[in-house]
């Protein structure tokens, strides 16, 4: 073989390789790093210093790895919520609310019913994801019914539910006495791990003297990121296993030939967004019924669901993806607020190397014209 | 009751006025058939850049104007990636959403010793009012047309950006690149260079919406200033189907909902229904202009009609 044509071989394959999307995340959270770093070196902060800070503060300690897991968990469901209806052809800008309208529902039944433990959080989960898949669903209605478009029925429907949630929390029934916030949620309804039991006299003895658990039971240990696996593998299932899923990509891939072949699309709009919106309000749930145990009265938006739109992006849409992706997120979010106490750079560094992972992840085309440059420059060589 | 009109009709200028702005960005953008989604994000470092400039120089009008230009400076990023290089458009828009919000936070807490929050304007570092004591105060013509010189500078720009887009040859050209950008191409229309224009056009309007917010309505930035009117003003473009002129009124009507929101909620009204009354609880009156929108929408809204390249790449073939 010539030298040419091994040249070639190697640059063929070599594009191949990087046409992988995998490889292409890779280096555009590379390239969103170095940025990172490039913007902290001219403010003044040492960008060895305060990745190193970040890094300590995200690995060096267990609790700490705990930290960035029940950071990382909504934002990986609000991802799926994304990504599903991305997947089926709509963008759902609604998890936002939808996270909202599941984080009451599940405060005020895990308040106000009285049922045995584990049955009253099932059934306080499955109420929220039930109520926020209609808020979704209603979106979706919308956009059959009337032919509003779903990124403006949406937009409109989060600051509905942002109020309507304040409404419900500042209401005499629900609203804990000097506080903005609902009564915290019955220990039945809790899926914290020891939550109890880690506060009682008993645990907090046995915490003095076991120093190591004392420590790894600081965070609020709750199942969270494992419903978060399992609703991934569901996703999975659901897109690729079943017809509702097939029916779902065929409307997203092309709408007028998925009517054509006989599937109701309006029906499928419905679906995709009762869906989303469903785990979007499964994060909400979660994040009240394992971390907050309260809804409070809320001045602005909290961003879970404009989180969750970068985790399905960088992650591709698929919910492999966004697990990645979102524990990625959860971990810069957790070392951000590191970076911030330990070096006084400000954590919005943070949302600049998102912004820019995004930014180069959207364009793939860039990172082959560079790949394809440096071939260039090897073959004149 | 008239000086109540009057009050409900003076918010309601002064509260449409930056969704304009952005609306009107939106829409030259997407008429040449770029999505606009990162809106929020040049709102947003606007806003941040009007609020620094000003306190710094003291002067609104270069503030205002610095603020459009770092708009357009951040709509060059979008531009690259969804002209340049192929990028899909919603998520360079939602990128530089990120991007630029962290950056305007990241900016103020090295300007303002750490803070999210710049530091306030005095009263003549703000935006003037050119009818002040034209009027007697709190009379019908002072509560109505005693606004900040940005809210007559934004109808103004209403009148010239459809002038633009439909009356004059780059409008047409505009149009074009958004409707068959091929068409445009074989007629020997620079594709890439017409829909560079409209989105750096579209960032200046955004700036300008930023700063609108940041230099007359309030007098300082800070991180919820502009929670969500980006996304709101594209709401309303699209729901003026892309025009300029009907994006405005999309946004008078957000903002008169806005007005009658703060009128209600200043003088306590309850309403009666015979039977029983409703107390307006303020969360209840702040839901007002987002349940309108969505109600007007449903009831009025025709089959939309967007700009047929909107959304796509456009390659020149080799």
């Amino acid at each position: 073989m010539s030298i040419k044509a091994k040249l070639t071989n190697w640059s063929n394959s070599a594009k191949r390789y990087l046409d992988n999307t995998f490889v292409f995340t890779l280096i555009a959270i590379f390239i969103g790093l170095i940025t990172g770093a490039i913007i902290l070196a001219f403010a003044g902060f040492n960008p060895f210093e305060s990745y190193w800070a970040m890094a300590v503060g995200i690995f060096s300690k267990p609790k700490y790895i705990i930290y960035t897991i029940i950071k990382a968990t909504p934002i990986i469901i609000t991802g799926y919520s994304v990504a599903f209806a991305f997947r089926t052809g709509l963008f759902n800008i609604g998890a936002e609310g939808q996270f909202i309208v599941g984080g009451i529902v599940a405060a005020l039944a895990g308040y106000f019913l009285h049922l045995p433990p584990v049955i009253h959080a099932m059934v306080a989960f499955a109420l929220a994801v039930g109520a926020a898949a209609a808020w979704g669903a209603a979106a979706g209605y919308l956009k059959a019914r009337f032919g509003v478009h779903e990124v403006i029925s949406t937009i409109m429907l989060n600051w509905i539910a942002l109020y309507l949630s304040n409404y419900l929390v500042m209401s005499p029934a629900v609203k804990r006495a000097e506080s903005e916030a609902t009564h915290k949620i019955l220990a039945t309804a809790r899926i914290d791990l020891f939550g109890v039991w880690k506060v009682s006299e008993q645990g907090m003895a046995w915490r003095m003297e076991n120093r190591f658990f004392h420590d790894l039971l600081k965070p609020d240990i709750n199942i969270g990121i494992i419903v978060a696996i399992l609703l991934g593998v569901m996703i999975f299932l659901i897109l690729k296993k079943t017809t509702l899923g097939y029916e779902l990509r065929a409307v997203g891939f092309n709408k007028d030939a998925a009517e054509n072949g006989g599937i109701n699309v309006n029906r499928s709009f419905m679906s995709s967004m009762a869906i989303a919106g469903g785990l979007a309000g499964a994060a909400g749930a979660l994040q009240v019924l394992g971390v907050s145990l309260e809804c409070v009265n809320l001045s602005n938006m909290e961003g879970y669901g404009f989180d969750g739109i970068a985790v399905a992006l960088i992650g591709g849409n698929t919910p492999a993806g966004c697990f990645l992706s979102g524990l990625l997120f959860g971990a810069l979010k957790y070392g951000g607020g590191k970076l911030q106490s330990m070096m006084g750079a400000p954590r919005e560094i943070i949302s600049i190397v998102i912004g820019t992972i995004l930014f180069f992840t959207a364009m793939p085309k860039l990172i082959r014209y560079f790949t394809s440059r440096i071939n260039q420059k090897r073959e004149e060589k | 009751m008239l000086s109540d009109i009057g009050f409900i009709l003076g918010t309601t200028l002064m509260y449409a006025t930056p969704l304009i702005y952005a609306a009107l960005g939106a829409a030259i953008s997407e008429n040449s058939g770029v999505v606009n989604l990162g809106l929020e994000g040049m709102m947003y470092m606007g806003a941040f850049i009007g609020a620094t400039v000003g306190y710094y120089l003291g002067n609104p009008w270069i503030a205002f104007l610095a603020a459009g230009a770092v708009g357009a400076l951040v709509a060059c990023l979008h531009g690259i990636a969804c002209i340049s290089f192929n990028a899909d458009h919603v998520v360079s828009g939602i990128a530089i959403n990120f991007f630029s919000i962290g950056f305007a936070l990241f900016l103020c807490r090295i300007f303002f010793d750490g803070a999210t929050m710049s530091l306030s304007l005095n009263f003549d570092q703000k935006m003037p009012r050119p009818f002040n004591g034209a009027f007697e105060p709190n009379s019908f013509g002072d509560l109505v047309f005693n606004q900040y010189a940005t809210v007559y500078l934004a109808f103004i720009l209403v009148l010239i950006v459809w002038y633009l887009l439909y009356k004059t040859r780059i409008g047409l050209r505009i149009r074009s690149v958004g409707e068959h950008p091929k068409a445009a191409d074989t007629l020997g229309i620079n594709v890439s260079r017409v829909r560079y224009l409209a989105v750096i056009l579209s960032g200046v309007f955004a700036g300008f919406g930023g700063a609108a917010m940041s230099i007359a309505i309030v007098s300082r930035f800070s991180p919820t200033l502009i929670s969500g009117h980006g996304f709101i003003a594209i709401a309303a473009m699209i729901f003026g189907k892309w025009k300029p002129q009907g994006a405005m009124l999309a946004c008078l009507l957000f903002g008169s909902a806005k007005g009658f929101e703060i009128f209600l909620g200043a003088s306590g009204l309850e309403i009666d229904l015979g039977i029983f009354k409703i107390g307006m609880s303020s969360q209840i009156l702040a839901m007002l202009p987002y349940a309108v929108t969505l109600v007007v929408l449903v009831g009025f809204v025709g089959k939309a009609v967007a700009p047929s390249a909107v959304g796509l790449q456009y390659e020149k073939e080799a």
